[in-house]
């Protein structure tokens, strides 16, 4: 009688599915991520999902209060704004602002920060002297102050906003890439590759730095949230992107005066703001835990 | 000890000097000419236009006007205010008391919560108080304050009635500063009703600016007792039969205390990004405020010393912590 039982071999899981299991055990990680998926896809098709275009005004109803409201109308789910845009429509078009905000900052500060960082853990040096400097100068600089700084060197506007942001966050990539060259430029494997004749370029991009993507993933997740407040500070002081955009900081800075008269107008942005960047600092601390190794248990 | 302060100085004077660079650079930086920048709408006189051209020292080389400058920031002359004609440094010294206040109040409320939070959620691994003070930390730090602010005045002012809208002091309490803490003046003439007054007026601004470092000081308290209560000398404690408040008390939170002494130095500049919008919001009469207004005035002499001044004060401050870290911490001195 031969023995009838399979022998169950379990292949190692893969790199991702080995990501997925350590990211899953942290369920606010998951809801995080549901959140920010669900927030893209309002963006992607915020006008196809928003009731109005976000700059039509109802003029018989300025100031309506939200439906659940003494003086709501089903027509204006969450109310309308002092010159009576429909404030739910006004949102779901600002998350298409605060996502493109956070991609562009992330982007920008990502790819400079990377290139600076990489050149002066290389080449070390008088480089690296240099590039580090101007770093610590950047960061001695409290990060809102030092963009309002810039911003109103380069004018108001959301372009300039995003442009100084990325200035401001840049230097954590640069510091984060340069330890993480510096660790890995002399083992063995970048020897070799160095022996086998690879050249500067390809010795930093394609041998050393797939090396150092964990850490610079979750800081950019970070920098993401980040760039979507700070970006909304700027606008809420006037700075940033500039009414009529529905932008959340720009509307919370038009809708000051009424706080106390239409609490509103005041209470969704802000409440939008929140959701968002807690929504992406949940999958931050998630893609931590996964990816960080010491923390990783067994 | 000495060696370590002078060496941590050494280290940080290329940045001070960048800093200057950086001041300097920026009236240079603003698009078209400077004076007619701050000069704004309203245009200039040609003989006005002169007699700044020649005060800012605009005529001079760049390499002479930035020694002069920096000559000028070493003898505490910061130049002449566009907007109200006063020197710079004056208008900080009656300003910057009020942030200190705020700031300290802030960080005092982040302090006194923020680490026995942490502490207690870290003991409770995985419990409900765990999971609840976690959750509102992460909320805390991922808070608009401007937004906070505005919530917070809407619910205990507006709604509750509870609190003043803005402000310092009430406007019939006129205290001549002495030490220009509202709280400490009003004590200091024994006008009790001023010190309620001013304190009530402290509650909401505080408030607001303690939240993103109260989150932060909190998380990080949670994560290095975490790490310090796995040690063995814990586990040692532990056998050895002492009561778990002393094992938690002196045993874990003493050495869990040098990164979170780390954290709450690095919350300072937090703590100044978050006075401008928190300054904003309550009408609090601090160099936050001072700033966003020179700013919306084109008051670029006054911008171009705030940036200076406060990003020395922060750099101070975090020389002290380092210092202090290396009090706690004799590993660090030796190295």
């Amino acid at each position: 009688m031969t023995d009838s039982r399979t022998i169950v071999t379990r292949r190692p899981p893969s790199a991702l599915g080995e990501f997925w299991h350590y990211f899953a055990m942290n369920k606010g990680a998951v809801v995080g991520l549901v959140v920010f998926v669900l927030l893209v896809i309002v963006a992607l098709f915020a006008p196809w999902i928003a009731p109005y275009s976000p700059d039509q005004q109802f003029r018989d109803s300025l100031l309506t209060p939200p439906v659940w409201e003494a003086g709501g109308k089903a027509a204006f789910l969450l109310g309308t704004d002092p010159v009576g845009r429909d404030m739910l429509s006004r949102l779901i078009h600002g998350s298409r602002y605060s996502l493109f905000i956070g991609l562009v900052v992330v982007v920008l500060s990502l790819f400079s920060g990377i290139i600076l960082g990489a050149l002066a853990g290389y080449f070390r040096g008088w480089v690296d002297a240099l590039i580090m400097r101007v770093m610590d100068i950047i960061l001695a600089f409290p990060s809102l102050l030092l963009a309002l700084v810039l911003v109103s060197i380069l004018g108001p506007g959301l372009f300039n906003a995003m442009l100084a942001i990325a200035v401001v966050l840049q230097p954590h990539f640069a510091r984060l890439t340069r330890a993480a060259v510096m660790a890995e430029k002399n083992r063995e494997y970048v020897t070799s590759a160095k022996m086998a004749g690879a050249g500067h370029i390809r010795l930093i991009l394609v041998t050393i730095l797939p090396n150092c993507v964990g850490p610079l993933i979750v800081q950019a997740t970070l920098s993401f949230s980040n760039a979507i407040l700070e970006a909304a500070a700027l606008g809420f002081l006037g700075l940033g992107a500039q009414p009529p955009t529905p932008e959340w900081g720009t509307m919370l800075a038009t809708a000051r005066e009424f706080i106390l008269r239409a609490p509103w107008v005041v209470t969704f942005p802000g409440l939008a703001i929140l959701i968002t960047v807690l929504a992406i600092n949940l999958v931050g601390d998630g893609l931590r835990d996964a990816l960080d190794p010491k923390l990783k248990r067994s | 000890m000495l060696r370590y302060i002078l060496q941590k100085l050494a280290l940080i004077v290329p940045t001070v000097i960048g800093i200057t660079i950086a001041a300097f650079a920026f009236i240079r930086l603003l698009p078209g000419d400077p004076i007619l920048a701050m000069a704004g709408q309203h245009g200039i006189t040609p003989e006005r236009y002169e007699i700044l051209k020649e005060q800012f020292g605009f005529n001079l080389p760049i390499w002479q006007q930035y020694f002069n400058y920096v000559g000028g920031v070493l003898h505490g002359d910061f130049g002449i205010s566009v907007a109200t004609k006063r020197p710079v440094m004056t208008e900080f010294l009656t300003l910057f008391p009020a942030t200190v206040e705020l700031a300290t109040v802030a960080m005092i409320l982040a302090i006194a919560l923020g680490i026995p939070a942490g502490i207690f959620a870290a003991v409770k691994r995985g419990s409900w108080f765990d999971q609840v003070t976690m959750g509102v930390a992460l909320t805390g730090y991922s808070m608009p304050i401007f937004w906070w602010g505005l919530l917070l005045i809407i619910f205990f002012s507006g709604y509750l009635g509870w609190t003043p809208v803005s402000g310092r002091i009430a406007l019939n309490f006129f205290l001549k500063p002495i030490t220009g803490f509202m709280t400490i003046d009003s004590l200091l003439y024994g006008n009790w009703p001023a010190f309620v007054s001013s304190l009530r007026y402290l509650i909401l601004p505080s408030i607001a600016l303690a939240t993103i470092p109260l989150a932060v000081i909190a998380r990080q308290t949670r994560s290095a007792m975490l790490e310090v209560l796995g040690e063995e000398y814990v586990r040692t404690a532990r056998a050895k039969g002492l009561s778990p408040r002393r094992v938690v008390g002196l045993h874990a939170f003493r050495n869990a205390l040098i990164p979170v002494v780390t954290t709450i130095g690095l919350q300072v500049g937090t703590l100044m990004a978050g006075a401008i919008l928190t300054e904003t919001i309550f009408s609090w009469p601090g160099i936050g405020k001072w700033m966003i207004d020179s700013i919306s005035k084109r008051d670029y002499v006054v911008v171009q010393s705030g940036l200076l001044l406060i990003a020395l004060i922060v750099m101070a401050v975090n020389l002290i912590v380092d210092v202090l870290y290396a009090v706690i911490n004799p590993r660090i001195r030796v190295q």
